[in-house]
């Protein structure tokens, strides 16, 4: 019986589109509900300091970069986007000679930030960059000691943060 | 004022032209033939750039339901205008693209099948009354004409699959003939029912035969016609829910996959002019066309009179032209199963039973309506 009952509440539900209705009446008051777009160039989201843009190799200080050549970076990256020469220099100490980052490999994982042991490689909040042509996103060990130049300050800030979490 | 520009352009532009340049047997028939262009254009003119427009209220409205504020970024002379140059920059985008011929493909009937659907779609609005007088064809078929350039649209789209000579495009054709063969008898008995009432074939008349007050329109009598009709209406013109002709995330885009460019734009522009026809449809069938509502009130009758009809009439279209997107952001595809069912087990018999009810009513004179 009151399965009857039941299929009849159906019919008429469907019938007079009540249940139709219903789903207008919803849509229709989003209609008027705020708008959630960010109008990008103007407008930005804000970011996390711990967001993964695009790399940089840091010095210290006095002048010195940081990065050791121990290839740690070279060897935990998933996507081999990291390729890494290195020779003793006079003073004695292991530098590279070679630090390529493939842009088009990588994969942002922040794997290589992690494994840093001196935090040489980083990745900054930059993520608003392009090439032009196929070579200009293979970052060379120049042009990345140039953009931890660039944004050192920001860069430090962020990883001041993110100390006391790790 | 529509009266005073036309009068200018045939009497102070046509009129000389058609004296200097043609010989004097033809020139009455010149004349004719050229003010009737006039006319047509004054009507194709708007529709066409009303098409435009409504691509771009569609993305707003949808844009506005889904949370999101929809194009905003091309304006037109260097303002942003809330994005109202995107149709411009659409059509320009469109026109300069490829047209792509599949190799494979029955090239005569590849380009025919797009002009054969937006040709219908315009011609069926010679017969469309503006005003009291203002209608290309005060023909007294009207709704039968309207009715047969409706049904023809639909060959567009089966002549598109088929000439495609692709898998995807032949089934997105197969969906709408069956699709359409089912909601064209409902739409038909839907008229029917509007034509029993009215008593008159002719568009001009079916709006005065509702004069009187919003009462009087047909909607109320013809409840269940008119939501079958509009819902039909909705289904012949493809759009969702019932969209498995294009059928997006099934068939890629059903049967125009193979078009691109202008070609496939001809297609878009049949689907919003058919849109826009439906809607008007509606208007005058079911509420009372170019008729104010505030008919038969005292006061605001007085106070309205000075609103031209026409006004009154692309009120009542733009509110059916938004619920076509209203429906388009509310409700998911239907399944192929659930389309044929409706067509046939619930429209085509409510249609028949409400059209036997419309005609007791009218034999018993039934007051306010049909007395």
């Amino acid at each position: 019986m009151n399965k009857r009952v039941n299929k009849i509440k159906h019919y008429i539900n469907s019938l007079f589109l009540f249940e139709l209705i219903k789903g207008l009446y919803l849509t229709g008051r989003h209609l008027f509900k705020r708008k959630l777009t960010v109008q990008y160039p103007e407008e930005k989201t804000p970011q996390s300091n711990r967001f993964r843009g695009l790399h940089a190799l840091r010095r210290y200080p006095n002048g010195e970069e940081r990065c050791i050549a121990c290839k740690l970076c070279e060897a935990v990256c998933p996507a081999t986007a990291i390729t890494i020469e290195s020779e003793q220099r006079e003073d004695g100490s292991r530098r590279t000679t070679r630090y390529d980052i493939d842009l088009t490999k990588c994969i942002f994982c922040g794997f290589c930030e992690e494994s840093c042991p001196v935090d040489s490689i980083v990745e900054t909040r930059i993520f608003e960059y392009h090439g032009e042509e196929r070579g200009d996103l293979l970052l060379t060990k120049s042009q990345l000691l140039e953009i931890g130049d660039k944004f050192e300050e920001q860069i430090a800030v962020d990883r001041q943060e993110d100390a006391k979490f790790r | 004022m529509l009266e005073t520009i036309y009068h200018i352009i045939s009497q102070y532009i046509l009129l000389p032209l058609t004296i200097a340049i043609f010989p004097l047997d033809y020139q009455t028939e010149v004349m004719l033939f050229l003010q009737t262009m006039i006319k047509i254009l004054a009507i194709i003119i708007p529709v066409l750039i009303t098409v435009a427009y409504f691509t771009y209220a569609e993305r707003k409205v949808i844009g506005f339901i889904q949370g999101r504020i929809g194009p905003n970024r091309v304006g037109l002379f260097g303002f942003r205008l809330w994005g109202l140059g995107q149709p411009i920059a659409d059509a320009v985008k469109l026109i300069a693209k490829e047209i792509i011929i599949p190799i494979n493909a029955n090239r005569s009937l590849f380009i025919i099948a797009p002009i054969l659907s937006l040709a219908p779609a315009l011609a069926a609005w010679a017969v469309i009354p503006f005003d009291d007088t203002k209608v290309l064809a005060d023909i007294n078929a009207g709704l039968l004409y309207v009715l047969a350039l409706t049904s023809l649209a639909v060959y567009g789209v089966i002549i598109a699959g088929w000439a495609s000579n692709s898998k995807y495009a032949f089934l997105g054709a197969m969906r709408s003939a069956a699709q359409i063969v089912a909601y064209e008898i409902a739409m038909g008995f839907a008229l029917v029912g509007v034509l029993i009432a009215a008593g008159s074939l002719n568009l001009g008349e079916i709006v005065n035969a509702q004069s009187g007050s919003a009462i009087h329109w047909f909607w109320l009598p013809l409840l269940p016609l008119f939501v079958i009709y509009f819902i039909s209406g909705v289904a012949e013109t493809n759009r969702a829910p019932f969209d498995v002709a294009e059928g997006e995330s099934e068939i890629v885009a059903g049967f125009h996959v193979e078009y691109s460019g202008m070609a496939f734009s001809v297609f878009f522009m049949a689907e919003y002019a058919n849109m826009i026809l439906i809607a008007v449809l509606s208007a005058l069938l079911f509420f009372g066309g170019w008729l104010s509502p505030f008919q038969g009130i005292i006061f605001l009758e007085e106070f309205f009179s000075w609103v031209p009809g026409m006004f009154w009439l692309l009120a009542k279209t733009s509110i059916f032209m938004f619920l076509f997107l209203w429906f388009r952001a509310t409700f998911p595809r239907y399944r192929y199963d659930q389309i044929m069912r409706l067509g046939w087990k619930v429209f085509i018999p409510i249609t028949i039973v409400w059209i036997v009810i419309v005609s007791i009513l009218v034999i018993i004179n039934l007051p306010p309506w049909f007395n």
